[in-house]
């Protein structure tokens, strides 16, 4: 489309034929003061608060809305004239007598001077913009809002005031609503769409977390307005590189590797199975990732440690070997969460102040640092009890433990059993295995241990090998480990990888199946043994042959020869008879 | 054993025990980094497969002085080679069915699922084979007129169940 020059306030400016003032003014960063308008919407000129005065070369002048005034080859407008002001005056004063009361109108009749509109002062909060109506209309598609009666009586409802079943409850009104007439409601059995998670940011589309990788925003369908209506697509609008794709769906590639680098991860343990603790009872009994959470300066709280209250705490307990070291739960040791517990402990005390105290069974703190820093907690007035928490409960028996999560737990050092009441509770949770370990490892042909943990090969010699050759483990699902281990792992693990790479080619088994072709009957018993089709048959032979390249070395065909022609190499028959008969030599 | 309250000699079991290099093998060398103890009783025979067992290697083992015979293989569904532990099973099966035919006790040969991790599993199960072999007393297949000078029944079995071949 072709470009018009216009004269904005005397600013040249040359936009594209057809936009609206108010667009050519805020791309000059005039400021044009609007409450029906939104962008998305076409512009409805309601509120007449955006008047602007429109004139041309030859002295002919008009008040227009900007929102929806066209602009025209010649235009001069002009923002701030007497005209102008008194042209939105009368304008805010007619709102003023419906709803006088309304921030959003006050700070507007603070700026243009009006003290006491002529026409009174009125006590409605709606002012009628339709911006609700048209949201829901052109926007989300769901037309669950409209104007209602006439005159003096119009007013936006649903349909015969009734709750409406075509409103999916997306919040968009209440969202664009200028002076918060609206506002969601609970309604019973039906959730509201956009309700607020405590773990991150909320929206339909966003970057799941800070950290991610990579860094770009997914939809959420089942919060997306475009996917319950099929309208909105305002983000799709919204974005300049035209990247949003509303028909990307989850698929599966298939990509062709030599190597791979299993490197699942873990699980945090789960205390709610551990009802003496309390978690999910009290809302003031945390895990330590909640913690870490609230501790992020990028999280829902800012960093800030909270109650639930929304205040901080005065005492804190952290509870250690929740899910680790525990006939009941896991008996290993977890090997991350003393660490993890002193760093914790180290933030509360720094962000709140708060008493905390530390109840350990034993206080594992190996490593280049670790023990300095345990030291330096101790001098931080932070308290260390020995022993395992019994029950956390609200049960107050004294004053001072009224309102307070207390803690009762036997104090091994001084021999005595303790009670001490705290604000919140943090339990340091173990770390546990995937609970998809078992399909993981049968995908691989790998081996697990008992608690779930991938096995590796050696333990000392290999221990970044599995039994699978060319697949290799790095990280928390070999067992449990910190943040530096899994580093070193990881490293190691890509190593092996790139050598394997590096080499170009596979070793393969040396004790591959052999056929002695002269006493091979033909029988092919061998051929249906074997479960890689290595073996095969020559008819012109009348005799089983082995394919070395697929075989690989189980030797199950050679247990099936009944005419011991098939054998294996390193492992033939009268190897094994040698074997047996040795294993009697002594004794 | 020396018993020091009898003064007598226990009886010892031989019992040769064929491992898979992928499961139990492993685990028996897991159990002896973790420093569990087991009965010595057990001569162990690597095979890189539990279907690599001709049901021979049990016979050769019994008829060479073998009290008992235990094999080692992978869980059901978790063969290195896919499938080889259900041929051993296959075999074992029938193997053991001919064994009781010719009068030796079942619980003279025993078939165990050990994982590579479960260490702990190979001693238990060393020392319950160890010891019901113990109850049981030496196989003596002279006295069963299983084994004589002359070719015997069990050669006979033996030659049915496979043949020796150009090699063995």
């Amino acid at each position: 489309m072709a470009k018009v020059p216009i004269k904005i306030d005397g600013h040249p400016i040359e936009v594209e034929e057809g936009t609206h003032v108010l667009e050519a003014a805020q791309s000059l960063g005039i400021d044009i003061p609007t409450l029906c308008h939104y962008p998305y919407m076409t512009p409805y000129a309601v509120c007449r608060i955006c008047s602007v005065e429109a004139r041309d070369d030859k002295g002919w002048t008009k008040i227009v809305t900007a929102c929806n005034y066209p602009v025209w080859d010649g235009l001069e407008i002009y923002t701030d004239t007497p005209r102008v002001r008194n042209a939105r005056r009368i304008n805010l004063e007619m709102l003023m007598s419906r709803c006088a009361q309304l921030p959003v109108l006050q700070q507007l009749a603070e700026r243009f001077g009006v003290e006491k509109p002529r026409w009174g002062f009125g006590e409605d909060t709606c002012i009628l913009c339709g911006l609700c109506v048209r949201v829901c209309d052109e926007v989300v598609g769901a037309h669950a809002l409209t104007f209602s009666e006439r005159g003096i009586f119009r007013k936006v409802s649903t349909p015969f005031d009734q709750e409406s079943d075509d409103c999916i409850l997306c919040g968009a009104c209440a969202q664009v609503c200028p002076t918060g007439h609206i506002v969601m409601n609970d309604i019973e059995g039906r959730a509201v769409i956009h309700e607020e998670f405590s773990m991150g940011p909320n929206s339909a589309i966003s970057v799941p977390f800070r950290q991610a990788v990579p860094n770009v925003p997914i939809i959420n369908p089942e919060q997306c307005i475009h996917f319950s209506t099929g309208g909105c697509e305002v983000c799709s609008e919204a974005c300049p590189k035209d990247s949003i794709n509303f028909e990307d769906s989850d698929r599966f590639e298939e990509v062709e590797v030599g190597t791979i680098i299993l490197a699942t991860g873990f699980k945090i343990f789960d205390p709610s199975s551990l009802r003496n603790y309390g978690y999910g009872k009290y809302p003031n009994v945390v895990t330590a990732l909640d913690c870490e959470v609230m501790n992020n300066a990028s999280g829902p709280t800012g960093g800030r440690v909270l109650l639930e209250n929304g205040e901080e705490p005065r005492s804190v307990a952290i509870v250690h070997c929740v899910g680790s070291r525990d006939a009941r739960t896991n008996k290993y040791c977890s090997r991350v969460c003393c660490m993890y517990s002193l760093k914790l402990a180290h933030l509360i005390k720094e962000k709140t102040g708060a008493e905390i105290y530390n109840f350990y069974i034993d206080m594992r703190t190996p490593g280049k640092g670790y023990e300095e820093f345990y030291q330096k907690l101790l001098n931080e007035n932070v308290h260390f009890i020995r022993g395992r928490v019994a029950e956390i409960s609200d049960w107050a028996v004294t004053p001072e433990e009224e309102g307070k999560l207390v803690i009762r737990a036997e104090d091994t050092l001084i021999g005595a059993v303790r009670r001490i009441p705290v604000d919140m509770v943090v339990l340091s949770v173990g770390l546990e295995a995937q609970s998809d370990h078992d399909d993981v490892r049968r995908l691989f042909n790998i081996s697990c241990g008992h608690d779930g943990w991938f096995l590796e090969r050696h333990p000392k010699l290999a221990p970044v090998s599995t039994f699978t050759d060319g697949v290799f483990l790095a990280g928390a699902c070999q067992g449990p480990k910190d943040i530096p281990d899994s580093v070193a792992q990881a490293g190691a693990a890509a190593a092996e990888a790139l050598a394997l790479i590096d080499k170009g080619h596979v070793d393969l088994e040396p004790n591959t199946a052999f056929v002695q072709e002269a006493v091979c009957s033909g029988c092919r018993t061998c051929m249906s043994m074997c479960p890689y089709s290595a073996v095969n048959f020559d008819d012109a032979k009348n005799a089983a042959g082995v394919n070395e390249a697929l075989c690989k070395g189980c030797g199950t065909c050679v247990a099936a020869c009944p005419s011991g022609a098939l054998q294996q190499k390193h492992f033939t028959d009268d190897q094994i008879f040698e074997e047996i008969r040795g294993a009697f030599t002594y004794v | 054993m020396y018993d020091k309250h009898t003064k007598d000699k226990q009886f010892e079991p031989r019992i040769v025990a064929f491992f898979c290099n992928w499961c139990t093998y492993t685990a028996a060398d897991l159990a002896g980094t973790a420093r569990m103890t087991y009965s010595p009783n057990v001569r162990v025979i690597r095979i890189m497969c539990s279907g690599r067992l001709d049901p021979q290697f049990v016979l050769a083992a019994l008829r060479e002085g073998a009290d008992g015979v235990l094999i080692g293989g992978c869980h059901p569904g978790d063969c290195h080679y896919q499938e080889g532990n259900y041929k051993a099973l296959r075999r074992f099966t029938l193997l053991r069915r001919v064994l009781k035919d010719l009068g030796i006790e079942e619980e003279r040969i025993r078939l165990a699922w050990i994982a590579a991790s479960e260490g702990d599993k190979v001693q238990k199960t060393i020392n319950e084979i160890t010891e019901s072999v113990r109850k049981l007393g030496p196989l003596k297949l002279e006295r069963r007129g299983l084994l004589q000078a002359e070719p015997t029944i069990l050669d006979t079995v033996d030659a049915a169940v496979s043949a020796p071949g150009g090699v063995s």
